[in-house]
């Protein structure tokens, strides 16, 4: 955040000439194509009518949102599909939270031996393979009869979120001016009510910051509820669109899809791009300092 | 509590305070820590050690001695392992270690070559930095799979790529193409965020730096090798790392993309996850447990070798610390800590 923010004040070159500036405008111009023209594409798709889908046309010219209306036919199950999205992700960053705020906390507070080593055994099993987990979880929870169930989503899915969530916050309170909460105590306030009184306020935007990356990665993962669900009724969003099947079989119904896929990206492209200061304060913050 | 006489805003009381959080802090820590810790060995812990094991066993389908249909798992050693590397299953399993590996150098490599490059462009910004800074995050937001499904939209055969190149490529069939369309996907969705991280790097760099490059007559392409470079070389070793671990456990966007049982595109992930879903854990296992130590020996020798330092955070905290400890209590305080 700090980072960010400095560099603004710095002079930038301003007695570069208009050539130096075109060409940097050019560099932006191709980098915000780059990142929106694909997402440009899925949209535009998602609103053209479904007989209208191979058209190449850059705007869609008869407007339709019948391709909409396909994801949410009663066959689809795309309903459900979010709502058993929501619950596993939402579960997830709870749970994430309320386990890894106590650890963030110790990290970046408490002095102690082997902290580096604890720092380094958390972010090491955020990089394990998934799939060296999924499989004997997968075993295990056939085993058990867990196979379908939320709980056989939400309990991997803390394998690389709650890693995620530790690092995030540990990087948040860090930078906490926590004179403040050594003030509080010589004013009379115990640990206890320092930790709720001030701590706690001014710790939660970065408490916030965390659980939108955290139900961001858990919305977006794929391999854990396909893996975990063999039932349509508990898939998660992701994989719902990925096995939407065409009228026919064969073909695929790419106009639904593209529109499923807005449906579900754009209420998180929307917050990120409203948060996206703290968001990227956040994801950088394991990266440099 | 023993310090009474604390003068708030004075260096001397907070030190002794500190102090005393020091005895007290190595149980604190231990209650604070436990509940993560105990999650992890059970979410991560757990299955790597019990992997191992299960990629000793096989399913029995076999008659025993007396004719009796044998159930459950037998135990056969390394023959899961040998049956990968030297048997059957060893043309499978030596393609997927292929395609990893080839996903993992040339895309890790395109994708820290654009990265650095917009982040050099968004750092040269004079206006609307913000705006590209927004559209940047666009791509890391979207999940994985869906990304997939519309990049499998674009290289359809009568999709907008080959609309734009003019040519009819069999994108999402068998060969070199769908390896180039995998990595064109995989592009676009993580050279932004590695952009975003080097930008942060670049943006640690003082102005001074560059001003004096220029007085002494440094051209770009000079300024760039020998002080952009070597600055933000902490900063992309930690992308390049993240990167790489990420990929080598590719699974959602060749699966999706391109699809299963695929030669050109099959990763080892997506191999373990078939021989899982066909209910043959101990193979599955055993190609998981190989993935694994794959991971271990990448990460350990580029640390080992580039030195890169992902919680060097914890350690240069310390070095600024005592640098600004000559600015004033709160910075002092730090620097005891």
């Amino acid at each position: 955040m700090t980072a960010i923010s400095t560099t603004k004040a710095k002079p930038t070159g301003r007695r570069e000439f208009s050539a130096g500036k075109a060409l940097s405008y050019l560099g932006m111009a191709v980098v915000a194509i780059y990142c929106l023209a694909p997402f440009y594409w899925m949209v535009v798709s998602a609103f053209r009518r479904p007989q209208d889908q191979f058209d190449n046309s850059p705007i869609p010219a008869p407007f339709s949102v019948k391709n909409f209306g396909a994801v949410f036919k009663p066959g689809v199950g795309f309903g459900r599909a979010l709502v058993n999205s929501l619950v596993v992700a939402g579960a997830t960053t709870l749970l994430t939270l309320v386990v890894g705020t106590f650890t963030a906390y110790a990290l970046a507070r408490l002095d102690f031996k082997f902290k580096n080593i604890v720092l380094g055994i958390i972010v090491a099993t955020s990089m394990f393979p998934t799939i060296s987990l999924i499989v004997p979880l997968l075993h295990l929870f056939t085993n058990i009869g867990w196979i379908n169930s939320y709980q056989a989503m939400i309990i991997p899915d803390l394998s690389f979120v709650l890693p995620l969530a530790v690092w995030n916050l540990n990087a948040f309170f860090r930078q906490m001016p926590f004179e403040l909460e050594y003030a509080a105590m010589v004013d009379g306030c115990t640990r206890g009510q320092a930790f709720r009184k001030i701590i706690v306020p001014l710790a939660a935007p970065g408490v916030f910051t965390t659980a939108i990356i955290a139900f961001i990665a858990a919305w977006n993962e794929f391999m854990i509820a396909l893996t975990m669900v063999n039932k349509k009724e508990m898939q998660t969003a992701t994989v719902s669109i990925s096995k939407f099947t065409g009228a026919y079989g064969f073909d695929q119904p790419f106009g639904t899809q593209m529109a499923a896929g807005v449906l579900v990206t754009v209420p998180l492209v929307i917050v990120v791009l409203l948060l996206q200061r703290r968001i990227i304060a956040g994801l950088t913050a394991g990266g440099v300092k | 509590m023993t310090t009474t006489t604390a003068e708030p805003g004075t260096v001397a009381p907070v030190k002794q305070k500190n102090k005393s959080d020091v005895q007290g802090s190595g149980r604190l820590a231990a209650v604070l820590l436990s509940p993560t810790f105990l999650v992890l060995a059970l979410v991560v812990g757990y299955p790597i050690i019990d992997a191992l094991r299960e990629s000793m066993y096989q399913r029995s389908n076999g008659l025993d001695a007396n004719g009796f249909v044998v159930k459950g798992d037998k135990f056969v050693g390394l023959k899961n392992y040998t049956d990968i590397l030297t048997g059957d299953a060893s043309h499978a399993f030596w393609n997927a270690f292929y395609n990893t590996t080839f996903f993992t150098v040339v895309g890790v490599l395109i994708e820290t070559i654009l990265g650095v490059a917009m982040a050099l462009v968004m750092h040269q910004a004079f206006r609307g930095r913000g705006f590209v800074r927004a559209s940047i995050l666009v791509p890391w937001a979207i999940p994985t799979a869906v990304s997939a499904l519309l990049w499998r939209w674009v290289f359809q055969a009568d999709g907008v790529a080959n609309a734009m190149i003019g040519h009819q490529v069999l994108w999402t069939t068998e060969g070199f193409h769908a390896k180039v369309a995998v990595l064109i996907a995989d592009t676009w969705k993580t050279a932004p965020f590695v952009g975003l991280l080097v930008l942060a790097g670049l943006q640690l760099i003082p102005a001074e730096v560059y001003e004096a490059a220029k007085v002494d007559g440094a051209g770009t392409w000079y300024t760039f090798r020998k002080i952009t470079l070597p600055l933000i070389k902490p900063v992309l070793l930690v992308a390049v790392l993240f990167r790489l671990l990420d990929v080598l456990r590719f699974f959602d966007l060749p699966f999706v993309l391109i699809g299963a049982h695929k030669d050109s595109v099959e990763t080892l992930s997506m191999l373990a996850y078939d021989e899982a879903s066909n209910l043959r854990y101990g193979p599955a296992a055993a190609y998981a447990t190989i993935l694994f130590v794959y991971v271990a020996v990448v990460a350990y020798a580029f640390v080992k070798l580039l030195g890169a330092d992902i919680i060097g955070e914890a350690r240069s905290r310390k070095k600024t610390a005592a640098k600004r400890a000559k600015k004033g209590p709160r910075a002092a305080r730090e620097a005891t800590a």
